[in-house]
């Protein structure tokens, strides 16, 4: 891990849709390098967050600040562009897998990047399928397509939303490799799952967000052997009813 | 047929009337498309106030009868009318005045429908890795291409196969005006339907043609 | 704007190398075949286009009428008249004639083959309540139809077997062959389609015009320059240049001439005699 330099902070922010509040975040700070996880149950927020961090949305109260660049859809597309995410329900576009690739090179407007582009699908087990419409395939992998189509364009933050959820175990590792060779480029991430054990293996840090509020943040060895709360421990143990 | 309906079809006059057809309805049109694709595109992509009424001017605009359009465009380029110092009555100049009008709503509102039409998750997506907002737009329009074809090849085959505008505002005249459609009506006018027949053959194989072209347009746009 | 329109008006007009001399005329007489026989002629002597814009008379008369058109040929004697009166023309001439016929089924079941008088075939038509098909188009045709249902004192209006189309001669014609029905036609039209209607004969007027013994069949055509004075954009001096040589003897004889190979028989008659007042 990099310097105690923050790549974001987040400030009294609370967003809502109508009058539902979903998130409610005092104070977040996720640093340069990191690799932040984020666990909880579905509905408990996690995506919102992603979409804040990506700009997706202004919050509707409080910043979100990347770099002291504060903002929502509006921020300049330089800053957004060093950030990307891969949705939980990726969206793969109407062309070859191979041009879904490398659509974020393309819009950057690096032309030359054919061998970048078969490195990746290579490294996920996508090279067969290289110049199939991305459209007909299957979850799982449209979902390491989505996954490398980030990759490509060398973004200095990563957002995953469950980037494993609809890979096999093989495939699954595939992608976590990729994943950790990342961070040691000091990339920094921030990783929604509710898989605990990939938490647990790839985080440095790891929350635990529950309806809208972080109820818990920690070091991850920490947060695993020694959660402070107890609605932590019981969601950890799988004893919380929700 | 017999062989000097051959030979018919070999008639300079009938080349001419071939050939001023492709250009008065390929530059109706170019045009329509020109404009109405972006804009099409861009009704598309936004949610703005007064949505709907753009919506219904312009598909109630795919309902015009071409040969109320040829009406109205005639008023309008008549010597006793406001642009009549033009001269571009009975001129195919003003048949792609007349062909341009009927065209243009049929691409702009199966455009907008069709930009309308792609999941509005593609638009996060896309924001998410990476692209302006012309680009957000221009990829958005490429997954619409399917749409966005056929919104061309429908008002190409409106422009193509009307006879009311055309016959209007360029009067059939021989040698200067005269188009398939109007030759056609010309010729069963006078009884001749064996020729009205074989001219219409030709209109529905340039018809084939051209939406043959403009479906390989819209593969390529898929490829890259 | 009127920049633009300036700019490009000329332009249209520097770019246009022939003058052009915008005829308008009814489909009958381009059907017939006569314009495109005669024209050439025209074109060559002043080095000029005729463009030429064939409709219904209604429809000429009021292209003419909005200055569109330099020149008008039409057979629709009090449109016309109606027409020089609101001044749109100062004069109309007269050019040619011809006759109507009225052609009918084969069978003929109203009896009216070789009848002398039209209004007289009409009325064995009503009588026998034979399918009639008229142009309806407020055309010369219709109007000489009109005007013989008028003679015999018959309304056939709404009857059931009187078909109103509003169309032009040689659709009204074909939809009488399909329909075996009685049809009043000019005789140029007549004979340049008549192989296309095998179910139709030639029952009254007479194998040629001058066999015509109804007076009333007298389809009479006269052109007219539109006037500068309304219309400033109308090219009448190529117009007045038209209307001179369409009456000159030269013309005269051409227009007597036409058909005659083809048909055995002229289509029209000249008689552009004297100037009207």
């Amino acid at each position: 891990m990099t310097g105690a330099e923050a790549v974001y902070r987040l400030e009294s922010v609370e967003h809502r849709y109508g009058d539902r509040v979903v998130l409610q975040i005092d104070h977040l700070e996720v640093v340069r390098g990191e690799t932040l996880c984020v666990v909880g149950p579905s509905g408990s927020g996690k995506s919102t967050l992603l979409r804040l961090l990506q700009f997706l949305e202004r919050p509707t109260t409080g910043r979100v600040a990347f770099d002291s660049h504060e903002g929502g859809p509006d921020v300049s597309l330089e800053v957004r562009r060093q950030i990307t995410t891969v949705f939980q329900r990726p969206i793969v576009l109407d062309r070859s897998v191979r041009a879904n690739v490398g659509y974020g090179l393309r819009v950057r407007g690096i032309r030359d990047h054919a061998t970048k582009v078969d490195e990746l699908l290579t490294a996920l087990g996508l090279s067969a399928l290289a110049s199939m419409p991305a459209r007909t395939l299957s979850g799982g992998e449209v979902q390491r397509v989505a996954f490398g189509r980030a990759l490509a364009f060398e973004p200095s933050v990563l957002l995953l939303d469950e980037p494993t959820a609809n890979l096999d175990p093989r495939n699954a590792r595939l992608v976590e490799d990729l994943i950790r060779e990342r961070q040691r480029r000091g990339v920094t991430i921030l990783l929604a799952t509710h898989q605990t054990f990939q938490a647990r293996r790839l985080g440095h840090r790891t929350a635990f967000l529950l309806d809208g509020r972080i109820v818990e943040t920690g070091p991850t060895q920490e947060f695993f052997s020694a959660p402070r709360d107890p609605r932590t421990r019981a969601f950890l143990t799988g004893d919380m009813i929700y | 047929m017999s062989a000097d309906l051959l030979t018919e079809f070999a008639r300079p006059e009938l080349v001419a009337i071939v050939g001023l057809t492709l250009r008065v309805t390929g530059t109706a049109l170019f045009i329509a498309c020109l404009v109405g694709v972006p804009l099409g595109a861009m009704l598309g992509l936004v949610r703005f106030r007064g949505q709907r009424l753009v919506t219904l001017t312009l598909y109630t605009g795919m309902g015009l009868p071409p040969v109320v359009v040829g009406l109205f465009v005639y008023m309008l380029l008549s010597r006793s009318g406001p642009f009549g110092a033009l001269q571009w009555l009975f001129t195919p100049a003003g048949m792609i005045v007349a062909q341009t009008i009927i065209a243009f709503p049929l691409v702009a509102a199966l455009t907008m429908s069709a930009v309308a039409g792609v999941d509005r998750a593609v638009h996060a997506q896309v924001f998410a890795l990476g692209a302006s907002r012309v680009q957000n737009a221009w990829t958005v329009v490429r997954e619409a291409r399917v749409g966005v074809t056929a919104a061309i090849v429908a008002a190409f085959g409106a422009a193509i196969s009307e006879v009311g505008a055309v016959m209007l505002v360029g009067g059939n005249v021989q040698g200067q005006t005269r188009v398939l459609t109007t030759a056609i009506v010309l010729f069963t006018r006078q009884g001749d339907f064996a020729m009205a027949m074989a001219l219409g053959i030709v209109l529905i194989v340039i018809a084939f043609a051209a939406n043959l072209l403009l479906l390989r347009l819209q593969g390529r746009l898929g490829e890259r | 704007m009127a920049h633009l329109a300036l700019f490009l008006a000329v332009a249209a007009f520097v770019h246009a190398a022939p003058p052009v001399l915008r005829l308008a005329t009814t489909t009958s007489t381009e059907d017939s075949g006569l314009l495109a026989a005669i024209l050439p002629a025209f074109e060559k002597a002043c080095a000029c286009r005729v463009d030429v814009i064939a409709v219904g008379t209604g429809q000429a008369l009021e292209i003419a009428r909005r200055g569109d058109a330099d020149v008008v040929l039409v057979h629709s004697r009090i449109a016309e008249d109606q027409f020089v009166r609101e001044h749109h023309a100062r004069e109309r001439r007269d050019v040619m004639y011809n006759d109507f016929v009225i052609v009918g089924p084969a069978d003929d079941p109203a009896r009216v083959a070789s009848t002398a008088l039209a209004s007289d075939a009409f009325a064995g038509i009503a009588r026998a309540t034979a399918t009639f098909v008229s142009r309806g188009d407020k055309s010369g045709t219709e109007s000489a139809e009109k005007a013989v249902w008028a003679a015999a004192k018959i309304s056939p209006a709404g009857a059931a077997w009187y078909r109103s189309l509003g169309q032009g001669m040689g659709e009204t014609l074909v939809t009488a062959n399909e329909q075996r029905a009685y049809t009043l036609a000019d005789r140029g039209t007549w004979l340049s389609m008549r192989q296309r209607l095998p179910e139709l004969r030639l029952l009254v007027g007479g194998a040629t015009l001058a066999d015509n013994r109804d007076p009333t069949l007298h389809n009479q055509y006269g052109v007219m320059a539109v006037n500068p004075d309304q219309h400033p954009g109308v090219n009448f001096a190529l117009a007045g240049r038209f209307v001179d040589w369409l009456v000159s003897p030269a013309t005269q004889r051409a227009i007597g001439e036409f058909g005659r190979q083809k048909f055995g028989q002229s289509l029209f008659y000249p008689n552009a005699a004297r100037r009207e007042r």
